[in-house]
């Protein structure tokens, strides 16, 4: 049934915001990048801010620089600060590359930032220096999301110049855009593309750094990442794989390596639930000229299984899916699959791709009297939310209020996950990641259930 | 039981503990000459020749870009700090989306939303104008008033507060005149703090920004005296993990009168009226200390420090209280409160002890607690090796004595200091000059904070606004039982196998304050300093080599 658009109700202010901002998006990438800095230009708060709510969610280190203007370099430029700040950073972390961020007050009074990393490169007794990548992300456009794929993006372009078109290419390779996914997510996708026999230059890879192991001795940057000589070689693989549909409508990295090196880009939805996965090891087969290994047969059948089975809890109850734009439209693709209907699709950013993401992403949503809200805080979903009798909601851990307001179940994914342990090991991901998100929503619904009956049920 | 008073004296140096003036050279080795040259002033070795003098300090000085500092910004020290953990001001924050959420109720202030007549809370509500291009081209005042007014149709709340973040003084937005606008229009009270993130050196700005804010909007606006006998505010107590709901428990058994708190647990109406009590008590001295000296000013409310974290400490504080009034029921009743309180927090701490005696901890966090809580760990028989502030001032280091002396800078001079005169109606001093001198011969000590260094062992390490980089070398180095920082920290001290305690959250623990909060803070750490976990650091193959070599060769 096709319903007519409907219109949220107006608010000027934002009330309780389902975005975070541009720069904290940046840093998480630069984060993903072996022996990298991240260096924001900008206040120190925003560093302080920043790091705050990344530690938070993945309980790792997370180290982030601050080119720390004062007032007066607010009024003057804080071409000097940034400049004091890489020869500070380079001689107390001897960093691979350095990941410079803007933040608004930067953006505000326009620093030309290429212009002060000239000057500074040309700078006496500089010595070799590391690559510095400069990203624009001023929090007045755009949100995490936009910052994080702006920053992988100056990576590549950065990194993976034109001429590596000109080079063999490096035979079973490909390129892996995987967006703001996991730690957890990152390893698996990581032993996926292994079974097919390929190796995969995935850009960012924070799975190690920021969900690692003990020291045994110390370490000023966490180990892990995307080696730097590895995306200088991106433009030598033989495909680009890229997740998300609403990066899929927007020039990202993987255009970028497209158009500069004749890298052929697939671009698909993020996998999971079961098409999204197939389609994945689909353009895995194709690449590798692999058949699916036995083992993701047979979690696909597992997966399957548990969706026959599950099926009496989940289907047709209703869900309010909120958080950033790929992982939601992800994410009802799968509740689509599984008869568990998205009833509200909402997200702070702004893409204005919001709804054509979904839309392919799960083509049948199109047909379903649903709602899809972009620029949407909080507040707003929460006064949608009365008529949209939702059962369930999926989404990061600032839904709190509103699963309280609501008195229904959260189910929390993507970031950040601040309340619960273990935000960096949620995995979303493949048949295996889907059937631990089809558990895990299954059992909230049944602890629903039971929590709120009389009786206390053993079975249920 | 052992003696409290030996606990003091316990030796700090054990076998591994290293020479701190050579780690001292280690630290500022690293950086360039300049940059060194800075950091060796921010570094200190407590070491005293004479009963009062304790080593300079340099502090609150702008921290250099490129060293990963843990300091937050202008802002974070208004909004977040001194004005957050009040529940019925509507914030605002005016700027981009960033702030505001980072800010969303991030600190672990507690209130009790039904201590107000109206019940009102807006604490777990994030208002912004979500700032974008737009705005910061054309300007963001129109979006600023619809914001106002949105804000006040959702609650009708008694006040507004706006906060100024980064772009907004770049481009020019008056915010005052907004609000002044508003307030008009409204009739209620709206008031802007100018907190942009660059003002100032840290969150510390921040905090005298909104001291004076607070002091000049609110403070003094009621003049309807509280009911009750020996009335205080509490100044500088933010009720992290409920340490003001203890406090207040023991301010209710021993009859003092509370009339605010600045700012846990507090309402607008406390601060509108709190210029009417006999007394205030500075907790956190760095955050709130202003509105100590201008109410003293204007108002003739003295102001004594005091210290509610260590149960030995909250005793001498109410002691203290209780002597200021003069009052012998008063001082009777308080000893009957020491005395009921005081065994069941003995009772743990002898059981404790032997478990944590001896262990040495690191202590860098704010502008008070990284003092403070060396007090409960001297109850616990541990000892602190090395501390700093994160934003503290030469005065919290060395004592208000040094305040004459200390260079203002830039950073410094741009902080409005308000021009504050004894109130033409509302001045009235509290204690004759006689009464005062009667005081200072029993030992009360009025408008003065010793700071942190003389209650430091000699040769223990004092490092100003510690960078991540200093912190990993001086863990390396120590390998201390315990390291007291905030989340930023946690993470990175863990893996070098030290437990971490957050100062800032407690962890999402406590309270910590009072009586209660010293038996709770004994057992939080214990078993972080005993924790079994990093025995399972080394795998087997490690521990024996060989065993691995024999698995890979079967």
């Amino acid at each position: 049934m096709l319903v007519a658009e409907k219109s949220s109700p107006h608010y000027t202010a934002t009330r309780n915001p389902c975005k975070l901002c541009t720069p904290l998006g940046a840093a998480l990438a630069f984060s993903g990048i072996e022996g990298a800095l991240p260096l924001l230009h900008g206040s120190q708060g925003c560093a302080t801010y920043i790091r705050r709510y990344l530690i938070s969610h993945f309980k790792e280190p997370v180290d982030i620089a601050s080119s720390n203007f004062s007032e007066q370099s607010a009024v003057f430029g804080g071409g000097d600060n940034l400049k004091q700040a890489l020869a500070n950073i380079r001689r107390q972390y001897d960093p691979a590359l350095i990941g410079i961020a803007t933040t608004c007050l930067s953006e505000t009074i326009g620093e030309d930032v290429p212009g002060i990393l000239r000057e500074y490169a040309q700078q006496d007794g500089v010595g070799t220096l590391p690559p510095l990548v400069h990203v624009s992300t001023p929090s007045y456009q755009g949100t995490y999301r936009e910052g994080f794929h702006a920053a992988v993006k100056a990576l590549v372009t950065a990194l993976a110049g034109a001429a590596a078109k000109k080079i063999r290419p490096l035979a079973q390779t490909i390129n892996l855009l995987p967006g703001m996914l996991s730690p957890e997510d990152l390893r698996h996708l990581k032993a996926i593309v292994a079974d097919f026999g390929l190796s995969a230059i995935m850009l960012p890879d924070y799975a190690d750094r920021l969900d690692g192991a003990q020291w045994t001795e110390y370490r000023p940057i966490q180990p892990g990442g995307t080696p730097v000589a590895a995306i200088g070689q991106m433009g030598q693989a033989v495909a680009t794989v890229q997740f998300g549909h609403v990066l899929a409508l927007e020039p990202g990295a993987g255009q970028q390596l497209a158009q500069a090196c004749g890298v052929p880009l697939a671009s698909l939805g993020l996998p999971i639930g079961i098409n999204a996965t197939d389609a994945f090891l689909t353009a895995l087969e194709t690449i590798s000229g692999r058949a699916t290994p036995s083992a993701y047969r047979a979690e696909r059948g597992r997966l399957v299984d548990a969706y026959v089975d599950g099926h009496k809890y989940v289907s047709q109850k209703r869900a309010i899916v909120f958080g950033e734009e790929d992982l939601v439209a992800g994410l009802a693709a799968f509740l689509a699959e599984i008869g568990l209907m998205p009833v509200l699709c909402a997200t702070g950013g702004k893409s204005g791709r919001f709804r054509e993401a979904i839309h392919t992403a799960a083509p049948d949503l199109a047909r379903e009297d649903i709602r899809i809200e972009e620029g949407i805080d909080f507040k707003t979903v929460e006064t949608l939310a009365a008529e949209t009798e939702a059962d369930i909601l999926i989404g990061n851990s600032k839904g709190l209020h509103l699963a309280r307001a609501l008195q229904k179940p959260l189910v929390r994914v993507g970031f950040p996950i601040h309340d619960r342990f273990g935000g960096g090991r949620v995995r979303h991901i493949g048949y295996r990641g889907t059937l631990r998100l089809f558990d895990r929503i299954v059992n909230s619904l049944i602890a629903q259930r039971q929590n709120t009956s009389e009786v206390g049920y053993f079975y249920m | 039981m052992t003696d409290p008073a030996k606990i003091t004296d316990l030796k700090v140096c054990s076998l591994s503990h290293p020479d701190p003036e050579k780690i001292k050279q280690e630290l500022i080795g690293k950086y360039p000459t300049k940059v060194a040259r800075k950091r060796a002033k921010q570094i200190v070795v407590k070491r005293v020749e004479d009963e009062d003098k304790v080593p300079q300090i340099g502090a609150n000085v702008r921290t250099v870009p490129g060293l990963i500092g843990q300091r937050g910004c202008c802002y974070a020290g208004c909004k977040g700090v001194v004005l957050g953990p009040t529940r019925d001001i509507v914030n605002i924050t005016h700027g981009p989306i960033g702030c505001g959420f980072y800010s969303w109720l991030t600190r672990r202030n507690q209130t009790d939303a039904d201590a107000g007549p109206d019940g009102a809370n807006f604490m777990p509500y994030c208002f912004s104008t979500d700032m974008q291009d737009e705005e910061i081209i054309f300007g963001g005042e129109k979006k600023l008033k619809q914001a106002i007014r949105e804000a006040y149709d959702n609650f009708k709340p008694k006040a507004i507060a706006v906060f100024a973040t980064c772009p907004v003084g770049l481009i020019g937005d008056d915010i005052h005149s907004v609000c002044r606008e508003m307030k008009a229009e409204l009739g209620i009270n709206v008031f802007g703090f100018s907190c942009e993130g660059y003002k100032g050196v840290s969150q510390s700005a921040g905090h005298h920004i909104a001291n004076n804010g607070i002091f000049t909007h609110v403070i003094g606006t009621d003049d309807a005296v509280p009911e009750g006998k020996f009335k205080i505010n509490l100044l500088g107590e933010y009720n992290i993990g409920g340490d003001a709901f203890e406090i207040e428990r023991i301010f209710d058994a021993c009859g003092f009168t509370l009339v605010s708190t600045f700012s846990g647990n507090s309402g607008i109406d406390d601060f509108a009226r709190s210029h009417t009590a006999d007394v205030n008590l500075v907790m956190c001295h760095r955050s709130i200390n202003y509105v100590a000296e201008m109410m003293e000013t204007k108002y003739g409310l003295p102001w004594i420090k005091v210290n509610f974290i260590g149960a030995e400490a909250t005793a001498k504080s109410l002691r203290k209280m209780a002597a200021y009034f003069e009052d012998d029921a008063l001082i009777a009743r308080v000893e009957q409160v020491i005395a009921a309180e005081l065994p069941a927090v003995e009772t743990i701490r002898a059981q404790i002890l032997p478990r944590t005696q001896g262990k040495r901890a690191m202590l860098f966090v704010g502008g008070a607690r990284a003092h403070h809580y060396q007090e409960l760990f001297k109850e616990l028989g541990m000892s602190t090796v090395s501390a700093g502030y994160e934003f503290g001032h030469r005065d919290d280091y060395e004592g208000r004595k040094v305040l004459p002396d200390i260079k203002i800078d830039a950073d410094s001079r741009n902080i409005e200091e308000l021009q504050v005169q004894a109130d033409p109606t509302q001045y009235e001093p509290r204690k004759t000059a006689a009464a005062l001198q009667r005081l200072a011969a029993k030992g009360i000590k009025f408008a003065e904070y010793d700071g942190m260094m003389p209650a430091m062992t000699n040769g223990s390490l004092v490092i100003d606004d510690i960078s991540q980089f200093e912190t990993d070398l001086i863990i390396e180095r120590f390998k201390p039982d315990i390291f007291c920082a905030g989340i930023k920290e946690k993470y990175s001290v863990q893996k070098h196998g030290i437990p971490l305690k957050q100062l800032h959250s407690y962890d999402y623990g406590g309270p910590y304050a009072g009586f209660k909060g010293a038996i709770n803070f004994y057992k939080d750490i214990e078993r972080m300093v005993n924790s079994r976990v990093w025995q399972y650091l080394k795998s087997p193959w490690q521990k024996n080599p060989e065993l691995a070599a024999t698995y890979a060769w079967q």
